[in-house]
């Protein structure tokens, strides 16, 4: 990549400067990129920044109801550490990413492979399985709540079919209700799985694929030792993304359950906000979210490493 | 003899094939099925007369019609003890996410386009920076958004969320607009630059021209991702003040006994139409967005 480098725009090719007016005017001319920049610059910088660290801050702070700067080191992060809720939340969280991020997966990778098979009406397929993801976590978890209320939703539905014993009442127990979540999140979000392989199948040379076929392969060996392979990138890619998704889960569990029954379906992201807007323990609740910002980071930046492993010099400098 | 086995085999073969097509369309039409059903409820819902769906659940083949909910729901439904349906909170969403798409979109261009051409000394360094801010999450500039906006005499407004959702969002529209514009040929600026044409120039007459596929992919994902926001929007703003994401979960936990699955189900509809159309009319955009987004 032929970078420019110098001052700003020091590139600036065949620049006349004889008569001085004008080289004011160039060099001003010079800084136009940067100054353009930069107030999207220093917004970004304070956002990403002066916010993180002003967070921390407050999270090794006693903060209460009010934020207050007297330093009393990780105090806060060790009362949310021995908070049973803090660790039902954190559990959920697991088991919702390993089955959410696994299923979804799976149900996505399986749909782009059958829409691969040159079926009729593609974009119609496609349009029905991408849809949840135009509807807000908020409309989702709303519907879905209704669809799993035992009175109204699909056990009522079995029931007046004529099998009364039928029960299917997911939301309502404290065991099961991370359960009605993961499904919900797994609608919502396989279609997004599905677009990403079936762009990868389809950047799939067609020539190794033809070579395979010419050799006998059977179908499913073709995509189990020809395609799938190249691909590979797109699952770790589609993983991380997801995971993201998985640790950011607010929306939809306050949509859905409300964190309930009790507080069974907690999530690190609906403690945050329970702890700083409803409890008033702001300090508490900036640890919390400072342990999600550890969460993504140890995802994200293995992967960042990866990426700028894999891209080679070309990424080696930024 | 030969010719009888051949015939057979490939009559096998086509078995097997249009076996293969059923399981294939099989497999997806139940799938497409679980996907549509919620959809298909809620709209069918929203028509229904609330006691055919006390009586018959709320999957059930529609036996009733009324228009009454979508007004109901629209004008005049109580949520949190004003009683005026959705319409402020959907007027809330609109005024934030168009003037928060517009601006956020022109920033990212702009910015895109320095970072792709007019790139200087640690301008990809600076960049790296300001796509951290894609996977910040919300929780972290709660507080610090709070404090901010309240500074700015912006606390509880429209115009402070448009604000946070500007701010936010130029990493994306940067990100999205810089990775297009690097595919356009260098020489093409220089040669503008060559014919004395300026930074503003170029951007006007070349990278402008060019740009349609792309800023149509940063509207359609700004749009949706702002108008399906919602912790933002119960935190920073309360009361009349809110989008229509928080107005409705007030909505479904309004506390009463009694669940209206009629209006409800409108007012559902009516927070998740704009998204909705966006996507029908512009699905092939919104892939590119997803794609470019979630792969980069």
């Amino acid at each position: 990549m032929a970078t420019l480098v110098g001052s700003p725009g020091a590139s600036q090719i065949g620049a006349p400067s004889e008569v001085p007016r004008e080289a004011l005017r160039d060099r001003l001319a010079r800084w136009v990129p940067f100054i353009v920049l930069l107030p999207s610059l220093v917004a970004s910088f304070v956002y990403v920044f002066v916010f993180s660290f002003w967070t921390l801050y407050i999270s090794l702070s006693n903060s209460t109801l009010l934020p207050t700067y007297t330093f009393i080191g990780f105090e806060n992060y060790a009362s949310l550490w021995s908070n049973r809720r803090w660790g039902i939340a954190y559990t959920n969280l697991f088991v919702f990413s390993a089955f959410y991020v696994v299923l979804a997966m799976l149900i996505g990778l399986m749909l782009a492979i059958l829409i691969d098979q040159k079926v009729r009406g593609e974009s119609v397929w496609r349009t029905i399985f991408l849809y949840p993801l135009a509807v807000s976590f908020i409309v989702t978890g709303t519907v879905w709540g209704w669809l799993y209320n035992p009175g109204s939703g699909f056990q009522f539905l079995i029931n007046s079919m004529g099998w009364t014993s039928f029960k299917f009442a997911l939301t309502t127990d404290r065991n099961y209700a991370i359960y009605a979540i993961v499904i919900t999140g797994i609608w919502q979000s396989s279609g997004f799985a599905m677009a990403l392989f079936l762009a990868g199948l389809r950047s799939v040379d067609g020539d190794i694929v033809k070579a395979a076929q010419i050799d006998g392969a059977s179908v499913f060996r073709i995509y189990r030792r020809v395609i799938l392979p190249v691909i590979g990138p797109i699952f770790l890619a589609v993983a991380v993304v997801m995971l993201q998704f998985a640790i950011k889960t607010f929306d939809l569990a306050v949509a859905l359950t409300n964190s309930g029954p009790g507080i069974s379906t907690t999530f690190p992201a609906t403690y945050v906000y329970d702890l700083m807007f409803q409890r008033g323990q702001i300090g508490e609740g900036a640890a919390a979210a400072m342990m999600i910002l550890a969460a993504l980071a140890v995802v994200l930046v293995p992967y960042a490493l990866y990426l700028s492993w894999a891209r080679g010099k070309e990424a080696g400098h930024g | 003899m030969a010719d009888i086995a051949y015939d057979r085999a490939a009559a096998g073969a086509a078995r097997r094939h249009i076996l293969t097509r059923v399981v294939i369309y099989g497999i997806l039409t139940l799938f497409a099925a679980v996907y549509v059903l919620p959809l298909l409820v809620v709209i069918a819902n929203s028509f229904r007369e609330l006691p055919e769906i006390s009586q018959n659940g709320l999957i059930a083949f529609p036996k009733s019609f009324q228009f009454d909910a979508w007004p109901e729901a629209w004008s005049t439904y109580c949520i949190g003890g004003t009683c005026e349906g959705m319409h402020r909170y959907f007027w809330n969403s609109v005024r934030m996410v168009v003037p928060a798409t517009i601006i956020s979109t022109a920033l990212g261009a702009v910015n895109g386009y320095v970072l792709s051409k007019w790139k200087f000394r640690g301008s990809e360094v600076l960049f790296t920076c300001m796509l951290l801010g894609v996977f910040m999450p919300g929780q972290i500039a709660l507080l610090p958004w709070a404090f901010l906006l309240g500074k700015l005499g912006l606390a509880n407004s429209v115009y402070g969320l448009i604000l946070v959702h500007c701010i936010q969002g130029i990493s994306f529209t940067t990100l999205f607009c810089r990775n297009y514009y690097l595919s356009i040929p260098d020489d093409l600026i220089k040669a503008a630059r060559i014919d004395g044409a300026g930074f503003w120039r170029i951007f006007r007459r070349i990278i402008l021209p060019l740009s349609p596929p792309i800023l149509i992919v940063t509207v359609i994902w700004q749009f949706t991702g702002i108008w399906n926001e919602y912790l933002f929007g119960v935190v920073l703003n309360s009361g009349q003040q809110q989008p229509i994401t928080a107005a409705l979960v007030a909505l479904s936990t309004n506390g009463t006994n009694v669940r209206v699955y009629d209006v409800m189900s409108a007012a559902v509809l009516i927070g998740a139409l704009p998204p909705l159309l966006v996507y029908f009319f512009g699905g092939k955009y919104f892939v590119r967005g997803l794609t470019a987004g979630a792969i980069k």
